[in-house]
């Protein structure tokens, strides 16, 4: 264990600047896993493999000389399709059925992705070097590498974008209307069944965008996608469904609380303090609603 | 009845002389064992409460921990013990490996029950995918958290005790497969004897509407504990012959294996037939023969094998083997089938 984070306070706004960055990108993740969770009932535990394979669609074309930052445009729209192709293979059989078949077909996906990106891909733990050099504050007592502006930037402006056209395109009103009630939204014209791969693979367009921005300022490896699926959930259900701010602030409270256990508890208790974090906040929140004899719904 | 009892013996009998008639097998037919018991212990939950987990690997896993921690903390200091890693400074006699065997077994299946309760009383108040979801994430920070800990070896592993050179390679084959056999009789009495009682109603109760079945009086929450202790009491059990099985406890491959051991309980119990009592037993033995065929065989490509074959037996399959075959023949599951009812049902399509 180590205390450096009260002795020295500087360290404090390290973390804190670094939590809140890295939150932008897990809220992004989140708000993709938030609308088809809204939209189509179901929990989708690839979530975070689909952010690992963008992030390799990035390494890739650094590999090859592109500027990893292109990432961001191209991932998304190659994720999309890879995400329509998951909905017309499997997705669409288990949306009307019980979550837990979805969870567990998931799963399997996930198992899949993980597997084949290791054998694509290799074992080997890669970053794409974006050589955006790094910011000093406060005489050079807080590192921040530009990338991470660069990413939370690019996140914002997707998110935003990607609001806008829900509320003002013709597809964005189909999904929140058939997010409202299938069933009316049928019976009006709307076709259900495009409206749920469109949902799926903006997810994945999303998870591709989070992938692109991961490779530039961490690093990626076929096994890491368990955790953003994690948190992609827990910012979810302590935000709720369809409340954006609050998907955002969840989002970069769950960064920091990362750092931070990051520095006290050590990096190996690192993940191991995200799922347990996920399990006291069920408990908690179950504790508190049993008082009104409710359930978490 | 007669014809149960035939089936039982001969079922008894089979498994007492496998290990003899297929002595190259010995390993195979343990690890079969283990796996009956975790995906019976499954349908406990998944099955005839309804309650879907990710987590009871939680238990297998301490329990394969607690079971070698005790087997040489007997005896030996623990943190010298996986300090050396797989050297031997320390040899058990005989007389130590049994009779730690022995304790650290009963350490393994009790502990796990206890904090099953524990566990439980906070969590089993969620439900449908939140009680999957946090399951999933106990099991994957107890093996996150166990692989950051130096006394149990942390990221390098923990070597268990080697078995005693008392009759070499073969009688440690024969004593694993002993145990585990044991442990799945065991296991399957209590199962069975549970599911002829009341108690099994109540989980079923629990699972086709949980409100309505409190506004019957019942104090679901004690029975989903209840249900949940037993589930860890055996899969603590299996854990700790599993362990002493492989020789070797790493925290995220062999004992937290969510990945693994974690989905493969839940996958063979849906294959076999959720809520059935036969079904686990016939998903588990399935499940492996097509497992170890597939691990042979395609080696490297087994994990995709395995997400296909979740995907396909969740899509298309979710009644299971015992599900499919209630449906062909309904009579020899009690069913009464009206023949006139039937011909009727025929003649109107």
């Amino acid at each position: 264990m180590d205390f450096m984070v009260f002795q020295y306070p500087m360290i404090t706004v390290q973390a804190c600047l670094d939590g809140i960055l890295l939150g932008i990108l897990f809220a992004l993740i989140a708000y993709g896993m938030a609308l088809q969770w809204g939209v189509m009932n179901i929990i989708n535990i690839a979530q975070g493999d689909l952010v690992i394979l963008g992030g390799y669609i990035a390494y890739f074309m650094y590999l090859y000389g592109i500027h990893p930052a292109w990432g961001v445009i191209i991932a998304p729209i190659i994720m999309f399709f890879v995400g329509v192709g998951i909905y017309k293979l499997v997705i669409n059989k288990v949306v009307d059925r019980d979550l837990f078949i979805s969870i567990l077909a998931t799963f399997g996906i996930s198992i899949l992705f993980m597997q084949l990106m290791n054998f694509a891909f290799g074992a080997d733990v890669v970053l794409a070097n974006s050589g955006y050099g790094t910011t000093f504050l406060f005489d050079s007592a807080v590192v921040l590498p530009n990338s991470k502006i660069f990413s939370a930037f690019v996140s914002i402006v997707f998110a935003i974008g990607l609001v806008i056209y829900m509320k003002k395109s013709k597809l964005g009103r189909a999904i929140r209307a058939t997010a409202q009630n299938a069933r009316a939204a049928k019976i009006l014209g709307v076709d259900t069944e495009k409206v749920y791969a469109a949902t799926f693979g903006i997810n994945a367009a999303l998870c591709g965008v989070a992938g692109a921005l991961i490779s530039i300022t961490f690093t990626i490896h076929p096994y890491m996608g368990l955790p953003y699926t994690i948190r992609s959930f827990m910012i979810v259900i302590v935000a709720g469904l369809g409340n954006l701010p609050g998907v955002a602030l969840s989002g970069m409270g769950l960064g920091v609380f990362e750092e931070f256990a990051d520095y006290i508890l050590g990096t190996e208790f690192r993940i191991g303090a995200v799922f347990l974090l996920l399990v006291l906040i069920l408990v908690y929140r179950r504790f508190k609603l049993s008082r009104k004899r409710e359930y978490l719904k | 009845m007669s014809k149960n009892i035939i089936l039982y013996a001969a079922i008894l009998v089979f498994g007492i002389t496998a290990p003899f008639i297929f002595p190259a097998f010995k390993v195979q037919l343990s690890i079969l064992c283990v796996l009956i018991v975790l995906a019976l212990t499954w349908n406990i939950q998944g099955g005839e409460m309804g309650y879907n987990t990710f987590g009871n690997i939680l238990f297998y896993g301490l329990g394969m921990y607690l079971c070698a921690s005790v087997q040489v903390g007997m005896f030996f200091p623990l943190a010298e013990w996986t300090e050396s890693g797989g050297e031997k400074t320390f040899v058990h006699t005989p007389a130590q490996f049994f009779q730690g065997m022995a304790v650290g077994l009963v350490v393994a299946a009790v502990v796990p029950t206890i904090v099953a309760g524990l566990i439980g009383y906070a969590i089993l108040g969620l439900r449908g995918h939140y009680f999957a979801i946090c399951t999933l994430g106990l099991g994957v920070a107890a093996g996150e958290i166990s692989g950051g800990i130096e006394i149990i070896g942390a990221g390098q592993g923990f070597t268990t005790p080697p078995f005693p050179d008392v009759g070499g390679l073969e009688a440690r084959g024969e004593f694993f497969y002993l145990l585990s056999f044991v442990a799945l009789v065991l296991t399957f009495i209590a199962v069975r004897a549970i599911y002829s009682t009341r108690f099994k109603l109540i989980l079923n109760a629990i699972r086709d509407n949980e409100d309505k079945a409190e506004a019957m009086g019942i104090q679901t929450m004690k029975y989903k504990i209840i249900g949940w202790m037993i589930s860890a009491f055996f899969c603590g059990l299996a854990g700790g012959i599993m362990g002493g099985l492989v020789g070797y406890i790493d925290s995220t491959d062999v004992a937290f294996d969510g990945r693994e051991m974690g989905v493969f309980m839940v996958l063979m119990a849906i294959l076999g037939g959720k809520g059935t009592l036969w079904g686990p037993v016939i998903g588990a033995t399935v499940f492996h023969i097509f497992k170890e065929g597939f691990w042979t065989f395609f080696l490297g490509w087994q994990y995709v094998a395995l997400g296909v074959l979740i995907v396909v037996i969740v899509i298309y399959f979710p009644e299971g083997i015992m599900g499919w075959l209630r449906e062909k023949y309904p009579e020899r599951f009690g069913e009464v089938v009206d023949e006139a009812d039937r011909k009727a049902q025929v003649e109107l399509k």
